[in-house]
């Protein structure tokens, strides 16, 4: 654009002879002078005209430089860098930045997905719908002998949209029976979408169901549901409260930034309380409502917490567990013995982050007890390191649980989901106890009727030097648990411990960011490789990485590379992982459950989990095999595992047969 | 006269802030502010949208793009017959571009943002394997498909302003 400055000489001339024609000698001046003035004024304003065009595009310029430095330091990660925030890293993993690292390997062969790896993907033993996309678990729920899962369904793609919630019930949350849709957008105000919600067990044991719709014009609202017919034990219809919604955006909230509601938790005062995750600006928050009917609100001035700079928070779950005993609370359970869990899906990146703290009932705020991993910030405590998102938690009464589900989505390309059919999967369900060990963190497992599905099993124990691979003949290596054992020998720790001069290394390991299974430390990595090929062209490795800290401590990490396991160029392969507390006289344990592109692991008794996708292209059916290895340069590790085959858990599309079947189990 | 000096003054206030209109600002927060500007000021309705109507319009783009590249396909197809299978790859990659990230982003921008970004960024990507099928050199799509990926980058950075 041109700047005014050559413009600004050229009206000023303008002007001079304006001003100096006829001004002194022509006795004609007068008349001349008389008309000027017009043109004056005109001359005059386009210079203003100018000025401030020039005023305003400098003003521009300023503003916006300054936005991008304050974004650049708003980065998620915590590392400051100078590029703007378009390029935050890690916010979602399906990134061209990362793909063209890919492409750069040695594997230039073209590579296209058949059916037969792509059929080889969907899980034996996993909620999956039988086809199309699934996302968010909504409204968790046990009643009259059946566990009742719900969730985000598209009926007519394998991408999302058209968003309706499936439905699904179980004896033993393994052994799933797909029923008819609970509830599809049939109305004004969800007629965008049947989004996420939870479920509430009134005290006369009836249900309430509260969600969030996307309106016929994208307001996101809070409506009420309930089963039609609380004497079938399938709650197969549910019907939606005729004068919904029950909440709509309050003033200060934008009609996009209210949803995914909480499960009620009753006050001292007798009344139900629930709370729903939003933001205001870039900080997260999550606002507090009061009810005795679930139909009419009040809207608490003080927020459940609100953490600056974390964004929209997504599925906020808010909960109590117990400071002493293993064992899962109600919701309104409450007490001196209790702490509660504030836990957010950070939309910005896509994480799941909790934290450990203190409920004032009184007016329903929740103070942090380590305010430097709050929730939503990078460092704060994750429930998985992996790929896990919009988690839901709920009581289990049947078995005085806390139970926990997780979306797994794809870490592949929209082409291969498309073309076999389906996306994403459930998680395990975990149990979920606050560790009493350390009292700083939580503690998650696969729920023991996982183990009805081990089929036969065999044990080892075994010695492995340094730098050794083993493998591990289990026959069919798709479907697996495996539970282990590890010890560092004596004298590795010992020397490393020792050794002054040896660096202090934890301080700058991470999983992410130091090249994986194949950099080799004094105490590690060891662990297994699963659904690895015969000559590790394909490989997963799931292993623990010891490192000296400060202070001779040892630092224990646990991590999941991915970056291996597959040829294919269009599916992503981070590696993943954490530190993991392993307090003294404590050995190094993992258990791992693989079902074909799902790894889970857990480190430490699940003090540290992570889900992985995983998409070999050679490394399937037959061809997966299991490693053992120590890539340590020093240690050698003692290992004292067992592994079982995993059976399918077949799980049924609807059909009255079918669920009689698994009522006489 | 005092008036028409004032009205003068008037849009030349409203000529600046004009400038500093939505375009320029939202441009200059993608990775790249020249093309960003080109695209959107290509379409009149830009001058009036908020973000999400911005974002629709790249998403058009996108499309448009996907569609013509589909055309360049079919034409490869004659005139380098002997890279019919990586042609096919890319048919394949195009077609979930046009199909299924586009109408996927569509739905998402105005009600779920966070979706749409995992389909643009999947729209960059598809482009990507596309041509990173071809030996070196040999690609007829190079322009297109890294066309693709530049406009991809600046949509999903509106699209993350929805976050």
């Amino acid at each position: 654009m041109a700047s005014s400055d050559a413009l600004l000489p050229i009206s000023a001339r303008e002007e001079d002879p304006l001003l100096s024609d006829g001004s002194r000698s022509d006795p004609n001046a007068e008349t001349h002078r008389r008309r000027r003035p017009v043109k004056g004024l005109l001359a005059v304003s386009f210079g203003l005209l100018f000025i401030a065009f020039y005023v305003a595009l400098i003003a521009t310029r300023d503003g916006s430089t300054r936005s991008n430095v304050d974004d650049a330091e708003i980065k998620s990660d915590g590392t400051a860098t100078a590029t703007s925030r378009a390029r935050l890293a890690g916010v979602s993993e399906k990134s061209n930045d990362q793909l063209w690292k890919l492409s750069g390997d040695r594997n230039t062969v073209a590579f296209s997905w058949n059916n037969s790896m792509l059929s080889w993907q969907r899980t034996a033993f996993h909620f999956q719908p039988e086809q199309n996309w699934m996302n968010d678990p909504n409204g968790p729920l046990f009643y009259k002998g059946w566990y009742h899962f719900f969730y985000q369904y598209n009926p007519n793609a394998a991408v999302w949209g058209d968003i309706v919630w499936g439905h699904a019930v179980s004896k033993d949350l393994i052994h799933w029976v797909h029923l008819p849709l609970a509830m599809v957008a049939d109305q004004w105000y969800d007629a965008n979408g049947v989004w996420t919600g939870s479920a509430t067990f009134l005290e006369d044991g009836s249900i309430v169901m509260l969600y969030t719709g996307s309106t016929d014009k994208s307001v996101q609202v809070q409506n009420l549901a309930y089963p039609e017919d609380l004497n079938d034990p399938l709650l197969l219809k549910w019907v939606k409260y005729s004068g919904n919604p029950v909440l709509v955006p309050p003033p200060g909230i934008l009609p996009k930034d209210f949803r995914d509601p909480t499960t009620a938790w009753k006050t001292s005062a007798g009344k139900w309380r629930i709370t729903i995750g939003s933001k205001i600006n870039r900080t997260g928050i999550s606002l507090v409502y009061d009810t005795t009917d679930f139909k009419t609100y009040e809207k608490l001035d003080t927020l459940l917490h609100k953490v600056p700079n974390t964004g929209m928070w997504e599925c906020v779950d808010f909960y109590p567990v117990s400071k002493t005993l293993v064992k899962g609370l109600d919701t309104s359970v409450n007490g001196p013995d209790v702490k509660h869990i504030v836990k957010a899906s950070m939309d910005d990146t896509r994480i799941d982050h909790y934290a450990i703290g203190t409920y004032f009932d009184s007016n329903g705020t929740w103070i942090p007890d380590d305010p430097t991993i709050d929730v939503g910030i990078s460092t704060s405590l994750r429930y998985d390191y992996g790929k896990f998102y919009a988690s839901k938690t709920f009581y289990d009464q049947n078995k005085g649980r806390r139970i926990l589900w997780g979306w797994i989505g794809e870490s592949d390309s929209e082409s291969a989901d498309v073309q076999k059919g389906w996306s994403s999967l459930q998680g395990i369900p975990r149990t979920v106890v606050l560790d009493t060990k350390t009292g700083k963190n939580l503690v998650q497992w696969p729920v023991e009727e996982v183990k009805s599905l081990r089929l036969s099993s065999k044990k080892f124990d075994m010695e492995v030097g340094p730098g050794s691979l083993v493998h591990i003949d289990v026959g069919s290596a798709a479907q697996l648990d495996i539970e282990a054992e590890f010890e560092i020998n004596k004298e590795s720790l010992d020397k490393i411990l020792g050794d002054a001069s040896a660096t202090v290394e934890a301080e700058e390991f991470s999983c992410q960011k130091s090249g994986g299974s194949t950099v080799r430390g004094a105490l590690g990595p060891f662990g297994f490789s699963v659904l690895a090929h015969e000559s590790l062209s394909e490989q997963t490795p799931v292993y623990f990485y010891v490192a000296k800290g400060k202070d001779s401590k040892l630092k224990t990490f646990f991590c999941t590379d991915s970056s291996r396991s597959s040829f294919a160029n269009d599916v992503v392969k981070p590696v993943y992982g954490s530190s993991v507390p392993v307090l003294k006289g404590e050995k190094l344990t993992m258990r791992i459950l693989v079902d074909h592109s799902i790894v889970e692991a857990f480190g430490q008794g699940g003090r540290t989990c992570i889900t992985s996708r995983v998409y070999p292209t050679k490394a399937i059916y037959g061809a997966a095999k299991l490693f053992l290895f120590n890539n340590a340069i020093d240690a050698t590790i003692t290992a004292s595992f067992n592994v079982w085959q995993m059976n399918s858990a077949f799980i049924h599309p609807y059909s009255e047969e079918a669920v009689r079947a698994l009522s006489r189990t | 006269m005092t008036k028409t000096m004032m009205m003068m003054v008037m849009m030349a206030t409203l000529m600046g802030v004009a400038m500093c209109d939505i375009v320029d600002k939202t441009c200059k927060q993608t990775p790249d502010y020249t093309l960003c500007l080109s695209l959107l000021r290509s379409d009149p309705s830009s001058a009036s949208a908020d973000t999400v109507g911005l974002g629709l319009i790249l998403v058009n783009k996108i499309k448009a793009l996907g569609t013509q590249t589909l055309g360049q396909i079919n034409v490869a197809y004659k005139t380098k017959p002997m890279l019919k299978r990586q042609l096919d790859e890319c048919k394949l990659r195009y077609k979930t571009i046009v199909d299924a990230d586009v109408h996927t982003a569509i739905i998402a921008i105005k009600g779920n943002p966070k979706f749409a970004e995992s389909a643009v960024v999947d729209a960059g990507v598809e482009a990507s394997v596309c041509e990173g099928g071809f030996p070196k050199g040999q690609s007829p799509l190079t322009g297109l498909t890294q066309k693709m990926n530049k406009i991809c980058d600046v949509t999903r950075a509106i699209v993350r302003m929805l976050l």
